[in-house]
């Protein structure tokens, strides 16, 4: 590897249950202006722009395209999109960046949940022939991976109920939505959208006064049958870790793309973050999740902290698919 | 025009709904025509492992499998969520566990649903056995559901497996549905709520001044929110077009008939509409043409000639 890239801006919007009074671009367009003014680019500055979300959510094909409006890309522009959550659009962009043939990217991420129902939308990405035609929805999967963990002795209710508080749950009373998952244990839904710039070496140091340097990373997918798979353990998230460079030192801040309160019980184990880590000061996907751009946005929280001189060292996770399925770990440095 | 203020935004129902045709590989075509027959089958791996539901490709080596072998309609829990509140298209309607379940003589599990009474009788490590649906038709849903099973504990081998049925299935119909509330926004909502008036209202770029018809609320040269209205209209210039031959389905206009792109007066995109009033053979590029409204209706039937004298070439070459 031999250039540099670097986080250099990051905005998101406010993240709403219903923002039916707005289209995608509409919603997007404030985050994209906030987040290429923070650096005093345009759009016409942006040498690759890739973004994250789905069409699932929209209820329609190519919805992407609409957002497009919002970065002027007419005349065409080198534009790609990945049909994930945008933390994987970052990694494209990344490589981009890395192959020299661009200086800047624009990455975004947007998605609104509230056109559908979001639980029986997460069905269809589930393996079609013998999963998906019994509509487990997202809660269901996340809660027999959570009753995976209690079997194994690695959490159990009432730490459940803790790790829920810590982002400002009641602890007590509160029903199961699916046990042994209780509504504090799982995510809000919400609509919304993010953005991150990135930008190379010297353009970087230009840009940022701190620019949060990507010193690796990776993604590893876990086998794709739920049965085949020791749920309480996370071996994709450690395995691109290892390859993020995430073990060679310790860090102080980890933002996790954990949606239900279990699986941050799974990630912590998986990345070996002892207590002096500062785990999801940003308050984390059990607080703020707009599907698509959730991990995309822990990407972007850790470069602020760095950003605003709170972290030196940061590691951030994203998730996608059902019960951890793929995780991406990316290691950023304040130099 | 000064901008106006935004009606409340629009909001439809919207159905997407579609049956995916799946093929399936050999392995997976034997283990859902054994469902068909109550027979489940498993594949083994080059390291011994049985797989149930057996894959096509190892999980670790992606090395081709195809040794099918027999396992037992009965297993054990090896994790369980107690569903309270069963969602529409899930395979039971009353509150039901959802289990994952090792059969005997498998080393992987499978998911699926669990009929019981209560959470309070389920637990990790329970005997289950396969209750089978009365139609099955080579399909994963021919397993009912797992229903407890007190009684056996007895751990069977696998059986070899010859992988041979009668008239095996070759793939699954997969039906599909999402109900969504589709919402276009602010200005596809102005737009709209102007068309049922009988207007049509573009949106102008503060920083390039195009006036786009329909807006979509941003420039897409210049990435910026379009907030200014400007009705536009109601003549217009046929710009380019095509005839249209073939008869769509559901569709009552009659073959050969005329669709087009079409700028209307004071817009800098063109919209599409159908020309009528006028034989097909005749339409040309440069036609003046106008809106015409049925009786009740939210948008444009389609467009007839003004009467006007053709337009310039050059007054919308830029608009093709
Ligand atoms: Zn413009």
């Amino acid at each position: 590897m031999t250039r540099d890239v670097a986080i250099v801006a990051f905005g998101q919007s406010e993240h709403r249950r219903d923002s039916s009074e707005f289209s995608e671009v509409e919603m997007l367009m404030p985050v994209l202006h906030a987040v290429l003014g923070q650096v005093g680019l345009t759009t016409d500055q942006i040498d690759f722009t890739c973004s994250g979300s789905s069409d699932y959510l929209a209820g329609r094909a190519f919805s992407f395209t609409m957002a497009l409006d919002g970065v002027g890309a007419w005349p065409p522009i080198a534009e790609s999109h990945v049909e994930m959550d945008g933390a994987w659009a970052l990694y494209e962009a990344w490589v981009k960046i890395l192959t020299g043939e661009a200086e800047t990217a624009l990455v975004y991420a947007y998605g609104k949940s509230s056109p559908g129902e979001l639980r029986d939308v997460l069905t269809r990405q589930l393996d079609p022939y013998y999963v998906a035609p019994l509509w487990p929805d997202s809660v269901s999967l996340a809660a027999l991976q959570a009753q995976s963990l209690i079997d194994a002795g690695l959490t159990d209710e009432r730490r459940l109920a803790a790790i829920a508080a810590r982002y400002g749950a009641r602890t007590g009373a509160d029903d199961y939505v699916v046990r042994p998952l209780r509504r504090r244990d799982c995510p809000p839904i919400h609509d919304g959208a993010a953005a991150v710039v990135l930008a190379a070496g010297d353009t970087a140091r230009r840009l940022c006064p701190r620019p949060a340097w990507i010193r690796g990373m990776d993604h590893r997918i876990e086998a794709h049958s739920l049965g085949v798979r020791d749920l309480s353990d996370s071996p994709s998230t450690r395995q691109a870790a290892e390859r993020a460079g995430a073990f060679d030192a310790p860090v102080d801040t980890a933002e996790l793309h954990a949606p239900f309160s279990s699986q941050e019980v799974v990630l912590r184990r998986a990345l070996r973050l002892g207590d002096s880590v500062a785990v999801n000061p940003s308050g984390g996907a059990l607080v703020a999740n707009p599907v698509m751009a959730a991990g995309l946005i822990r990407l972007g929280e850790a470069a602020a902290r760095i950003h605003r001189g709170q972290s030196q060292r940061a590691l951030a996770h994203a998730t996608s698919g059902p019960c951890l399925q793929q995780n991406l770990v990316a290691v950023l440095e304040a130099s | 025009m000064t901008p106006a203020p935004a009606p409340r935004a629009l909001q439809a129902p919207l159905v997407v709904e579609f049956p995916f045709t799946r093929s399936l590989g050999p392995v997976q075509s034997a283990f859902l025509t054994g469902l068909r027959e109550r027979t489940v089958l498993g594949v083994r791996c080059h390291d011994g492992r049985v797989l149930v539901p057996p894959v096509e490709y190892d999980p670790v080596t992606a090395e081709e499998l195809r040794e099918l072998v027999e396992v037992a309609p009965t297993g054990t829990v090896t994790s369980w969520a107690w569903n309270p509140e069963p969602r529409q298209q899930q395979p039971l309607d009353r509150p039901f566990a959802w289990v994952l379940v090792r059969l005997d003589g498998a080393d992987t599990a499978m998911l699926h649903a669990m009929d019981a009474p209560d959470a309070e009788g389920v637990h990790t490590g329970m005997r289950v056995r396969i209750r089978w649906a009365a139609d099955r038709t080579g399909a994963i849903t021919d397993i009912a559901c797992f229903e407890p099973d007190e009684g056996g504990a007895a751990r069977r081998e696998p059986r070899a497996f010859d992988g041979r049925f009668a008239d095996p299935v070759s793939g699954i119909v997969a039906p599909a549905r999402l109900d969504y509330t589709y919402s276009p926004g602010q200005a596809q909502s102005r737009y709209l709520a102007a068309l049922a008036e009988r207007r049509t209202i573009g949106e102008r770029c503060p920083a390039c001044r195009k006036v786009y018809v329909p807006p979509r609320g941003a420039c897409p040269t210049c990435g910026v929110a379009t907030a200014e209205q400007v009705e536009v209209g109601p003549r217009g210039t046929v710009t380019t077009y095509c005839v249209v031959n073939i008869k769509a389905k559901n569709l009552d206009i009659e073959v050969p008939y005329v669709y087009a792109h079409i700028a209307l007066d004071g817009a800098d995109l063109a919209l599409h509409g159908r020309i009528g009033g006028i034989p097909y053979d005749q339409v040309r590029m440069g036609l003046r043409v106008e809106a015409v409204w049925t009786e009740g209706g939210r948008y444009p039937d389609h467009y007839r000639p003004t009467g006007e004298p053709d337009a310039d070439y050059d007054s919308y070459k830029e608009l093709l």
